[in-house]
């Protein structure tokens, strides 16, 4: 009997330069694949037949709602997905993925979190000065905020609680790391850390997105155990665990993202990792 | 070659024989992002805004 042919969708918001490779992986292995984009996809809880078809779908959205709920759907019509819900849940939100690491006992940055600006402010204030502030969801280091005293911290939450949504009054506090100019990115599959690149900046947000530059940095025993502890806290998959370097208490887990982008990663380092992608999500598909 | 018009400034632009559709491109002329919806025949029209949930 002929094995079963694979067919992977793939799920995106843009094809970007990452989506470009893995396209290209997909079709060098000359796999049924779906190329589908998150702005015209539909899911009719009464009929997931069209959905079914699929081994596997791949999560790329740059939204996070529409990516998140995509693979709740998914994943309720018994879909393999990858990532799964669950690890978007955890990885999209910081103070899920706080917990997560928390629970688990992975060492990470100070952080609390209070619903007031009241609230808040008494957390940071037992913190000390400076401390950071960021929304529990958001990416490429959008909406961070350096608070250096205690007028800039009534100021700034006074407005996120007027101005932001219901979620910027989350507030997510968390110590302020005096890291020596760059931070560590590892690129993670299933238990395997593939690749790791300091992210260099002379501002305290090091996030490629932000001008932060990349360079090479050798997978020490201790980054790669402290990221498959935090990629297992958070349940798996391929992932991008983003390190700092505390002066005082070493290596801490920082975020755990689940749909990263790697267009510094990948050509830095000289690692396909577009081509690891897509041998796990068929490693999963074939479960 | 494909070639499109800036929607924004109506620079000429040429796509590249690489590109593929729902790619972002940047306007030379007036810097403006850019999706290209079409391949035959070229067309493009404006990136959408930076949402706040976007990212990786």
């Amino acid at each position: 009997m002929m094995p079963k042919r694979l067919r992977i969708g793939v799920i995106y918001s843009r094809v970007r330069v990452e989506e470009k490779w893995i396209f290209g992986a997909l079709e060098k292995r000359g796999l049924d694949y779906d190329r589908l984009d998150d702005r015209g996809i539909s899911f009719d809880l009464q009929n997931p037949a069209a959905w079914s078809a699929f081994d596997a779908v791949l999560e790329r959205s740059i939204s996070y709602t529409s990516g998140l709920y995509s693979l709740r759907m998914l994943n309720a019509f018994g879909i393999t997905t990858v990532n799964t819900a669950k690890v978007a849940e955890i990885c999209g939100d910081k103070l899920m993925t706080s917990a997560a690491l928390a629970r688990a006992g992975v060492p990470q940055p100070h952080s609390a979190t209070a619903f007031t600006p009241e609230a808040a402010l008494e957390a940071i204030e037992a913190f000390g000065y400076p401390v950071v502030l960021k929304p529990v969801v958001g990416s490429w280091g959008r909406l961070l905020a350096k608070i250096n005293d205690r007028d800039a911290a009534e100021a700034l939450l006074e407005h996120k609680a007027m101005l932001g949504s219901v979620q910027h009054s989350v507030f997510y506090i968390q110590e302020y790391i005096k890291k020596p100019g760059r931070d560590i990115r590892a690129i993670m599959v299933g238990d395997r850390v593939l690749t790791a690149i300091y992210r260099k900046s002379d501002h305290w947000i090091t996030n490629t997105a932000r001008g932060g530059e990349g360079e090479i940095c050798p997978i020490t025993p201790e980054i790669e155990a402290l990221c498959l502890r935090a990629a297992q806290a958070v349940g798996s998959g391929v992932l991008a665990v983003d390190l700092v370097e505390h002066p005082e208490k070493g290596l801490l887990v920082n975020e755990v993202n689940h749909t990263m982008e790697f267009h510094t990663a990948q050509p830095i380092s000289g690692v396909n990792i577009a081509d690891e992608i897509v041998n796990y999500v068929l490693e999963v598909a074939k479960k | 070659m494909n070639t499109v018009s800036c929607p924004e400034c109506e620079a000429e632009i040429t796509l590249d024989a690489s590109t593929e559709v729902g790619e972002i491109i940047v306007c030379s002329d007036c810097g403006v992002d850019l999706e290209v919806t079409g391949l035959d025949p070229a067309e493009v029209n404006l990136a959408p805004m930076e949402q706040e949930d976007w990212g990786e």
